[in-house]
């Protein structure tokens, strides 16, 4: 809404020029007449425009000024109420907060990326393919691109693209644990240590058997060669054996007692077990076999504690978490750098090639580098369509809308809200408050004439 | 509150459908009463608009079709599609207006009945209302002291869904406390399966999961009071609640991913986490619609693959039973709204409930429909609960809330709640946001 009411100013201004200067003296009658008649002529063909602009444009800025200015029902008014409400409202604060980070990150982002973009394909063979590869995703609309990347930010590695490679990357060098789920069923046996490991709280020296029983465990995630612990939990340690069997504590069906080795129980085999000494250091180390059972040999006299290290435990790498509060906005920026990026390039593109090549050429025989060539010539000569592109973007950003709509899922919006999307939740998004919506129209407004004014500037001079 | 409203809506469409398929042929018992009809109202049209599309709208013809049977009348049916009263308001203004409206929600209702859009029903339909409901219907549908809305169609929202296999493995019994069923929900876990799938990217099965709880805890007296914001969030039941609530919340065996991977769970996904082919919990709770979700989505057969118990009475209260319904009203720039009217005064009776629960996807809050008219035993055993309840019943909060707090993704109570869920550490702090939350959305 706020773009078409913004672009008011810039119209009518051409107007004044429409009727000719009358040249002729206040006497001269038939020329009086025919300036008359040509200033008539003049509005009557200006006449559709001004009744178009005035009921689309002018109209609704009036009547949303107007507006803000009532409650809810549009039937009470308030004054400045819906202003103050406005400040004093944390939403809005956030989502003025987060437009202020679009309005900073964003235009810079997309100037620097299309400016970079565009000084490199020029040296490139294929650039125009490359500029179109670039410039397509300008032909998707914000909606399906938003359902793109919602899709390519979506946390499960199976479904989201980014988070697939992140997880893929990061297994690659470090292996996933084997019991992510596995825990003890309380703390009688086994405390949690720091970092994830579970150390037994009675300590025991050789000649013993030590059990410890694990919950949690998904039947699917035990190898298909697990056997049975009993057995080997009732096997007599030697003089020098410290051994035991770790196994699922849980009778699948019920019916099995905590604590206790069920006939059905299995082992759980491939965890590391560490005997731990008195100074807390692992001396030995060993993994369970098929029945969950190990054996520490030949330890010296004293008591060791039995520690299951945290590599057995350790969650799986979820990847990033693109869709969380902390990261939706710079991953919805990211999704508009994905669109706009291809315009950036291809407008800075067309200014870089009607840009005088003498200059360059001058430069390079007076020995400058690439690097001085493109600080000190190509981007000051580039300025005009910069700031342009700069410009251009600041007011897109203010009034960016799908994009959060649709990526920052429900638990999230009110994190990734923006002032655009602010002003639809409050009038028509349950909210219903179509007063306080109109002040935030307004805000918008105000926000965005600077740049608009900015732009106008810029066309009269190098229009003059 | 529209989001909402679709994604039930779509849940109980796709329930019909299934209904449908599995009872092609059984087109009602209604059969007997042709024929008997007085034809007294002949050449009458009756024009009924509603929410139902598709297969419920077929369902619900068949309905009637009947009417027109006994009475003579022919009728129509139109489908407002969610936003009622948009095409219901814009009708009235048209000089098209519907005789009959079936209103999807108590706060529709008010709104109707504010804009003094509706004819208060008929002493008939009072009587048989009065002999065939619990009063609570009557109530719900009572706006100041004018009864206006007979409730036709019920759902049931106090229902725990169960995947059969999960809690035998684990080896417990569905439970009947809130205490039993985490502790049930421990040793599921404890089995190596989590417990619940919650479903915390939508943020209505939350307020749904709190409304249960606060329900049994605080009785249907606070209940109401809170719907009416008469008492405070603040209030030490809420507090209570919202703490009974933290107790599942905060205990990561029990929540499938934890908090953080439940408010990435939208409803859908959390009956496929329950119901689906890679298992990843062993309850959903939310309310009669899983059931078409189960066979609809997932084709899995409920009453074998999937099972329900009641939502479970919290401490020493009693099991909650939180509903809602379809309301007929009687517009007063109908056309034909006295044919209108018999109308509802036919929907009253359980003939009418009985052609529709033959064709499945559909519970009626009137006790004197036959058991035997429901097409399944899971549908009976929910309708069971619900007609049990008796006045207990009571209507989903947060859809008698301002849409501000209580129908809006991203603001007012789900927002809370999801950040509750996050978070369950300081119910006193989420109570005290609630309230500020309320106080502002009710304002007006």
């Amino acid at each position: 809404m706020p773009a078409t009411p913004v672009q008011a100013p810039d119209r009518p201004a051409p107007q004044p020029g429409g009727p000719g200067p009358a040249a002729g003296g206040p006497k001269d009658s038939p020329r009086r007449r025919a300036a008359r008649r040509r200033r008539l002529i003049a509005l009557l063909f200006l006449l559709p425009a001004l009744l178009l602009l005035g009921a689309l444009v002018a109209y609704p800025i009036l009547f949303t000024v107007g507006r803000s200015l009532f409650d809810a029902s549009g039937t009470r008014f308030v004054g400045a109420e819906n202003y103050t409400e406005m400040f004093r409202d944390p939403a809005t604060l956030k989502a003025i907060r987060n437009t202020t980070v679009w309005v900073v990150v964003a235009p810079l982002l997309l100037t620097g990326l299309g400016l970079i973009l565009a000084v490199l394909t020029e040296k490139i063979r294929w650039a125009t393919a490359f500029k179109l590869v670039l410039f397509m995703p300008m032909a998707i609309s914000f909606l399906a691109a938003g359902i793109i990347f919602r899709v390519v930010y979506e946390q499960d590695p199976d479904r989201g693209v980014l988070n697939a490679v992140a997880v893929g990357v990061h297994d690659s060098f470090d292996e996933s644990a084997s019991y992510p789920t596995a825990r003890p069923k309380d703390a009688t046996v086994l405390a949690k240590g720091k970092g994830g490991a579970y150390t037994t709280k009675d300590k025991a020296a050789p000649g013993n058997t030590v059990n410890l029983g694990l919950v949690g465990v998904p039947p699917k995630d035990l190898p298909k060669d697990a056997e049975p612990a009993r057995a080997a939990s009732k096997a007599t340690a030697g003089g020098a054996e410290l051994r035991g069997v770790v196994w699922v504590d849980f009778t699948l069906g019920g019916g099995g007692k905590p604590g206790q080795v069920d006939p059905k129980e299995k082992g759980l085999p491939q965890l590391a077990v560490e005997a731990v000494d008195a100074d807390g250091k692992a001396v030995a180390e060993t993994t369970t076999a098929a029945d969950g059972s190990y054996r520490f040999e030949g330890l010296s006299a004293g008591d060791y504690a039995v520690r299951l290290p945290a590599k057995n435990f350790a969650e799986p790498y979820g990847g990033v978490e693109w869709l969380g509060p902390t990261l939706i906005t710079p991953a919805i920026i990211g999704a508009y750098l994905w669109i706009w990026t291809g315009f950036a390039l291809v407008l800075i593109g067309a200014g870089l090639s009607a840009m005088p090549r003498d200059v360059i050429e001058a430069a390079k025989i007076d020995g400058a580098n690439e690097w001085q060539i493109f600080r000190r010539i190509t981007v000051p000569l580039l300025a005009p369509v910069l700031g342009v592109v700069f410009v251009t973007q600041v007011i897109n950003v203010m009034k960016v809308f799908d994009l959060v709509y649709i990526i920052a899922p429900g638990p999230v919006q009110q994190d990734a809200n923006v002032l655009a999307l602010q002003m639809w939740l409050v009038s028509f998004g349950g909210g219903n408050n179509q007063g306080l919506g109109s002040a935030l129209g307004v805000l918008l407004l105000l926000l965005v004439v600077p740049a608009m004014i900015l732009n106008i500037r810029r066309f009269r001079r190098s229009n003059s | 509150m529209s989001s909402t409203r679709t994604r039930r809506r779509t849940a109980t469409a796709t329930a019909a459908a299934l209904g449908l398929a599995l009872t092609a042929t059984a087109c009602g018992g209604s059969d007997d009463s042709s024929g008997s009809g007085s034809q007294e109202l002949k050449g009458q049209t009756v024009t009924v608009a509603g929410v139902w599309t598709g297969t419920e709208q077929k369902n619900f013809k068949k309905v009637l079709d009947a009417f027109s049977e006994k009475t003579g009348a022919t009728t129509k049916f139109i489908s407002t599609g969610d936003n009622v009263s948009t095409v219901v308001g814009s009708k009235i203004e048209g000089g098209n207006a519907p005789d009959v409206v079936m209103v999807p929600q108590p706060g529709v209702l008010k709104q109707f009945a504010g804009k003094g859009w509706l004819q208060p029903l008929s002493a008939k339909v009072r009587d048989t209302a009065e002999s065939n409901f619990a009063p609570v219907w009557q109530d719900y549908g009572t706006i100041g002291d004018k009864y206006y809305g007979l409730y036709f169609k019920a759902s049931n929202k106090s229902t725990v869904w169960y995947s059969p296999d999960a809690l035998s493995q684990a080896g417990v019994q569905p439970p009947k406390s809130w205490d039993a069923m985490l502790k049930a929900g421990r040793t599921v876990s404890d089995s190596g399966l989590p417990a619940f799938s919650v479903a915390g990217e939508d943020g209505w099965t939350l307020t749904d999961w709190f409304e249960n709880i606060y329900l049994s805890q605080a009785g249907p007296e606070n209940y109401d009071k809170l719907a009416a914001h008469k008492i405070a969030w603040t209030d030490p039941s809420v507090v209570k609640a919202l703490t009974t609530l933290s107790e599942l919340f905060e205990d990561k065996k029990l929540v499938a991913g934890g908090g953080k991977g439940a408010l990435r769970t939208t409803f859908p996904e959390s009956v496929e986490q329950v119901f689906g082919d890679d298992p990843k919990a062993g309850m959903v709770y939310e309310g009669d619609f899983v059931g078409a979700t189960i066979s609809g989505d997932l084709k899995k057969k409920v009453g074998e693959d999937a099972k329900f118990f009641p939502f479970p009475a919290v401490a020493d209260g009693k099991p909650p039973v939180v509903g809602g319904g379809d309301a007929a009203t009687v517009l007063k720039s109908g056309k034909h709204r006295k044919a209108g009217m018999k109308l509802v005064e036919f929907l009253a009776t359980p003939e009418a409930a009985e052609i529709w629960a033959g064709a499945g996807g559909f519970l009626s809050p009137n006790k004197s429909v036959k058991p035997e008219a429901y097409q399944d035993d899971v549908t009976r055993k929910t309708a069971d609960s619900l007609i049990k309840a008796g006045n207990a019943v009571r209507f989903d909060m947060s859809d008698q809330a301002p849409a501000a707090f209580g129908g809006t993704a991203g603001t007012g109570e789900w927002k809370l709640l999801q950040d509750f869920l996050r978070d369950p550490s300081d119910p006193k702090g989420t109570a005290r946001k609630l309230e500020a939350a309320a106080a502002k959305a009710y304002k007006d």
